[in-house]
């Protein structure tokens, strides 16, 4: 071991600092959001709240979980992802199976036709068209067709199975498998590590969208969760300028409430999070690897 | 795609000499596992490609592409002459640069940072937590970006009255000058700890050795980072820099439509993909906004192939 010089000791010094303030600085908005979920709506409006809740209640959980709408768009959430994932890493890894295959015909002029897809988009307004001209509008379907096939994952998962021994095919072929069956009973089960951290990001995509649903989803039982956030959060931005003009008189009303716009708002923000920190902790070993594999293959 | 000799495929079952169509029905199975996806490419990628046509014309919403009359270039005239032309670009240019030289070195900073620390336990605590934000939606990270700004219980207005810099909480989403550097602010939190993954990668290549003679030879810690471990990244820096200029009109659009809210923001906030979805989506003036997006495509697709050629030229070309 070498003994560090007197500089470098001070910049080892400063980058622990520096680090530790990032490690909190990501980390407090999460904690105060959390805290004033935890918060009775009253006392939060009257501000300050930072580390710990001043007047623990569940009551913003409470009301958030009774809310049936809310409800409603978190099972829309939990389905849309459900489905949308499961579907999408079937179909794209079906589709880059067969893209392995040297005999199939056509499969340069098919590859060139995705790479351009990749390079090449008709925008925002020509796709919004397409979308409801194929009957798609204010359909659960609107979801998961136009995302079904990601080519960018297609390429990793067809890099991936290349890499799987060739002998095992065979023997598969000499069993009397034929391709969906090998693809199904051989290649599937062998493709762990790149179907987690695919579905992973598919996944995490999924859950996050609110903008796919703001534009084709005008029915309100089918908007998910993230999309209906967005609203409330909207709704409180005017609710706070509104309070800015005339704060006394707002404040007194905001008084006299157990909850408020603000105490709920982060209720939901912690319940529309909750799915994704729970699987974080487990799936992270993955995405590291997902990564790179993602962005060696460039 | 250098795999592919790997793949030991058994040629023989090839019958020789046999048509394409009879080939083709041969392989039907293995032909009916990419169809679908094609398929779907085709009609999600290719329909809206064709669709792009639109902007040199009068579209015709009951009518469709086929009944609407070809205008030429009016609607990229019109964009050009309308007053909202010089903030839109400006306000892509500048944000979209403010985020690459600022957003881009962050996360090499982070990760040459890491490197250094040695305590295991302390460096996978701040992983950890720095990867977090990319996994939240926009929603919730404007969420917290509301919530912590907000003039009510905003802990930034808190802190900063605590510390006696301010004496009234400023209202800081509703105030121009401050978007860009919250926005740049907000990106680099949620995508700081991510963006550094890649590069933590290619800095674990390095041989020790180098660092180990570097010390012998009396180098600081700064000095090695500069002439040891900067040089060895490099081509990675640079795959990411040609990246990145393709998107250089791409200034955002889901952070600046969840953060830029206020109408009072709109002056600074309005960037060419915002300006599409609201002058398309929520006016409805298709072709126009077909034009802009148009506009935007073939610069981006220019700076592609310059960047390309860069590349090309230092030897990390793309294609």
């Amino acid at each position: 071991m070498v003994r560090l010089s007197y500089g470098d000791r001070l910049m080892v010094i400063f980058i622990y600092i520096f680090l530790a303030l990032l490690a909190f600085t990501t980390f407090y908005p999460f904690w105060n959001s959390a805290v004033i979920s935890f918060n009775t709506g009253s006392n939060t409006a009257l501000g300050g709240v930072t580390f710990w809740p001043r007047e623990f209640t569940l009551e913003n959980y409470h009301v958030v979980l009774n809310d049936d709408r809310l409800l409603n768009g978190f099972m829309i959430s939990v389905l849309r992802t459900v489905i949308g994932t499961v579907l999408s890493i079937i179909a794209t890894a079906l589709f880059a199976y067969g893209m392995t295959k040297r005999e199939l015909i056509g499969r340069k002029f098919y590859m060139i036709m995705c790479i351009i897809t990749m390079y090449f988009s008709g925008g925002l307004i020509p796709s919004f068209l397409l979308v409801r001209g194929v009957g798609l509008m204010d359909s659960f379907w609107v979801f998961i067709i136009p995302g079904l096939i990601s080519v960018w994952n297609m390429i990793i998962f067809r890099t991936f199975f290349q890499g799987l021994p060739g002998g095992l095919e065979e023997s598969a072929k000499i069993d009397g498998c034929g391709n969906w069956g090998t693809f199904f009973r051989i290649i599937l089960p062998l493709s762990g590590p790149v179907i987690a951290t695919l579905s992973l990001f598919t996944a995490v995509g999924h859950w996050n969208d609110w903008f796919l649903p703001s534009i084709y989803i005008n029915n309100e039982n089918l908007l998910p969760i993230q999309t209906m956030l967005k609203q409330i959060l909207n709704t409180n931005i005017v609710s706070d300028q509104m309070a800015n003009m005339d704060s006394a008189a707002q404040g007194q009303m905001a008084r006299m409430q157990t909850v408020s716009s603000k105490s709920l708002s982060m209720a939901t923000m912690m319940i529309a999070t909750l799915p994704i920190i729970m699987v974080y902790p487990f799936v992270q070993k993955y995405f590291v690897k997902g990564v790179l594999v993602g962005s060696l293959k460039e | 795609m250098s795999q592919i000799s790997v793949e030991s495929k058994p040629a023989a079952a090839k019958p020789k000499k046999s048509s394409l169509i009879t080939r083709f029905a041969r392989q039907w199975d293995i032909q009916l596992m990419v169809l679908p996806a094609l398929i779907l490419v085709f009609i999600f990628s290719y329909i809206p490609m064709y669709g792009v046509l639109m902007a040199f014309q009068d579209y015709n919403i009951f009518g469709g592409m086929s009944e609407s009359p070809w205008v030429g270039l009016k609607h990229f005239e019109m964009f050009f002459e309308s007053p909202e032309f010089y903030t839109v670009m400006r306000n892509t240019i500048v944000i979209s640069l403010l985020k690459f030289l600022i957003g881009f070195p962050a996360p090499i900073i982070l990760a040459l940072m890491l490197n250094e620390i040695r305590s295991m336990a302390f460096k996978r605590v701040v992983q950890t937590v720095s990867y977090l934000p990319h996994f939240l939606s926009w929603v919730i990270v404007a969420g917290f970006v509301m919530s912590m700004l907000s003039t009510d219980n905003g802990s930034v207005n808190i802190f900063l009255q605590k510390l006696s810099f301010i004496e009234e909480p400023i209202s800081f989403l509703s105030v121009p000058e401050y978007f860009w550097t919250i926005l740049v602010t907000t990106g680099i939190w949620k995508e700081i700890g991510f963006g550094s993954i890649v590069y933590l990668a290619a800095i674990a290549g390095v041989d020790p050795h180098m660092y180990e003679a570097a010390d012998m030879d009396g180098a600081s810690k700064f000095r090695q980072i500069f002439t040891i471990t900067l040089p060895y990244i490099m081509p990675v820096v640079i795959i990411f820099i040609i990246l990145s200029i393709g998107n250089l009109l791409t200034a955002g659009f889901e952070d600046i439509l969840l953060l830029g809210v206020n109408p009072v923001l709109r002056e600074v906030s309005d960037v060419i993909d915002t300006y599409v979805y609201r002058i398309g989506i929520q006016n409805t003036r298709f072709s126009y906004a077909t034009a802009v997006g148009l506009f935007k495509a073939v610069i981006s697709v220019g700076l592609l192939t310059i960047a390309n050629y860069i590349a090309r030229r230092s030897g990390n070309s793309l294609w």
